[in-house]
């Protein structure tokens, strides 16, 4: 559904398909996993059939998200390299925060904020699979020492609440700058948007 | 199932007090591999009292068998031929769980009331709910949780809690025919094995002792050895055993600091909302668009 012909087109129906596998996976592990780290959260295992149930599917839905993370990694990795103005980004970050964005250098498709968490996701879920693979009782610990296993378990912990604390400044990050969410969910964001928040972006797009 | 007659003083993946109102005496077993014949008895009790039917192995060249701890086999006899001072010698260890006072299995579980401490000293498993995660097996210094390949749930030795809440000793204790195995408060215990340890020295076993090692603060299994200066020679007995720092960091400070990290993140981003508003598009640049667009028509 076009909604304004002037919108322009921020991402693909397979992209934002590809990020919502990507996302509902992150939001089922991110339960399923803090029942099973903190006894407080344990009660989050009935919304998956109990704690067997949740110790059985958390690994399963886990690879799923792996492998639809990684065909997201290889389509926005070009995208994401980090230049220059993104590390003045990067410094100046703080005034924006601060709700004063004047200064900002001027941003392409994705601002160094942006890219840095696209790499840290990236260094998080190599973590997270290996790590994970290695406390997989039920097909992988057999083939690893006990050092490793208890390694690999904090690793699992310690990286997974990284991510979730990640994430959770990425959705804030698409609440707070209005109009955001709307290039996850139709594709398309207004060019007003664009200018705004991402001007070498708008002009690469419109040649304005 | 929770016995009754036994409370409890530690329950897995339970932040608040567990109930302990009744107070036991600590108990233990004692094991004196010096008296020890390798007869198995002990392992035929434990399979007959708890309905444990392991699958027949092969003979590896010694006389372990089975050769591991399994689901269906919580305590082993393993046999080792080591050289020392004294010549050849045959030290027969009866392996299995050791009843940690601080049981690293019970650290690790996530699942609640899946692994509890009696307030008797005793470490059981409540298969019922266990989860199957293998955390236990994580946890454990002494490496004896094992995971069943048909139902996924840890099995270890209940040191007969079954029994010994009616008053009863475990099984191995029962049947052990030099009476190396005995039973009864963990003082008693300690006592008699220092008058055995006394004895070995007296024989010549200068460095006998009694294996109750501080790291987990102490056992409720101890052993008394004729070489407590190297318990590695017992097939690996563990020289200082204790939690694992990589899992007590896991099972320990990361958890509050990861729900604190975690509620930072979501209520720093609810204040910054209400403290500085939305970060909207400016009226300027929706006009300038505005105007660019006009100009395109």
């Amino acid at each position: 559904m076009i909604r304004d012909p002037s919108d322009l087109q921020r991402y693909t129906a397979s992209e934002r398909a590809n990020h919502w596998v990507v996302g509902i996976c992150f939001i089922l592990l991110g339960l399923s996993g803090l029942a099973l780290f903190h006894p407080a959260l344990f009660p989050l295992t009935y919304l998956f059939g109990g704690g067997t149930w949740t110790r059985i599917l958390h690994p399963f839905i886990g690879v799923v998200m792996m492998l639809f993370f990684v065909v997201m990694f290889f389509r926005f990795q070009h995208l994401n390299r980090m230049t220059d103005t993104d590390w003045q980004w990067v410094r100046r970050a703080k005034e924006m925060v601060n709700g004063d964005d004047h200064n900002m250098p001027i941003q392409g498709k994705y601002n160094g904020g942006q890219k840095l968490l696209f790499w840290f996701l990236g260094l998080a879920m190599v973590v997270l699979f290996a790590s994970g693979i290695v406390i997989w009782r039920a097909y992988f610990s057999a083939y690893f020492g006990i050092g490793t296993i208890r390694l690999a378990a904090l690793l699992h912990a310690g990286f997974a609440t990284l991510m979730i604390i990640a994430i959770i400044v990425h959705v804030y990050a698409a609440i707070w700058v209005r109009g955001t969410i709307r290039a996850m969910l139709y594709g398309t964001v207004t060019r007003a948007w664009a200018k705004q928040h991402h001007r070498a972006w708008y002009r690469q797009m419109t040649g304005k | 199932m929770a016995l009754q007659s036994l409370d409890i003083a530690k329950r897995s993946a339970t932040t608040t007090e567990p109930p302990q109102a009744r107070k036991t005496p600590q108990v233990a077993k004692l094991i004196d591999v010096s008296q020890c014949i390798g007869c198995k008895a002990c392992q035929v009790a434990c399979m007959q009292w708890n309905d444990l039917r392991d699958e027949v192995g092969n003979c590896a060249g010694t006389y372990d068998n089975p050769r591991d701890l399994t689901d269906q086999s919580w305590t082993v006899m393993r046999y080792a031929e080591v050289e020392t001072d004294r010549g050849l010698e045959w030290l027969i260890r009866k392996d299995g769980c050791m009843h940690c006072e601080d049981p690293g299995c019970l650290k690790a579980c996530p699942s609640p009331g899946a692994i509890v401490k009696y307030s008797n000293g005793i470490v059981d498993f409540h298969q019922e709910n266990c989860i199957g995660c293998g955390y236990c097996v994580t946890g454990c210094p002494f490496n004896v949780p094992r995971i069943s390949k048909k139902d996924s749930k840890a099995y270890k030795c209940t040191l007969c809690s079954d029994r010994v809440a009616v008053g009863l000793e475990p099984a191995c204790v029962k049947v052990c025919p030099t009476g190396c195995i005995s039973f009864g408060s963990k003082e008693d215990m300690q006592e008699r094995a220092d008058e055995r340890v006394a004895e070995l020295k007296e024989r010549g076993f200068t460095n006998a002792g009694l294996y109750d090692p501080a790291g987990v603060s102490g056992t409720h299994v101890m052993y008394v050895l004729h070489h407590a200066d190297k318990p590695g020679l017992y097939s690996g007995l563990p020289a200082d055993p204790a939690i694992s720092p990589t899992v007590s960091l896991w099972k320990g400070i990361t958890k509050p600091l990861a729900m604190a990290g975690i509620a930072a993140a979501a209520l720093g981003g609810l204040f910054h909302y209400v403290m500085k508003g939305p970060n909207d598009v400016s009226k300027e640049i929706e006009a300038e668009v505005d105007k660019e667009l006009e100009g395109e028509k």
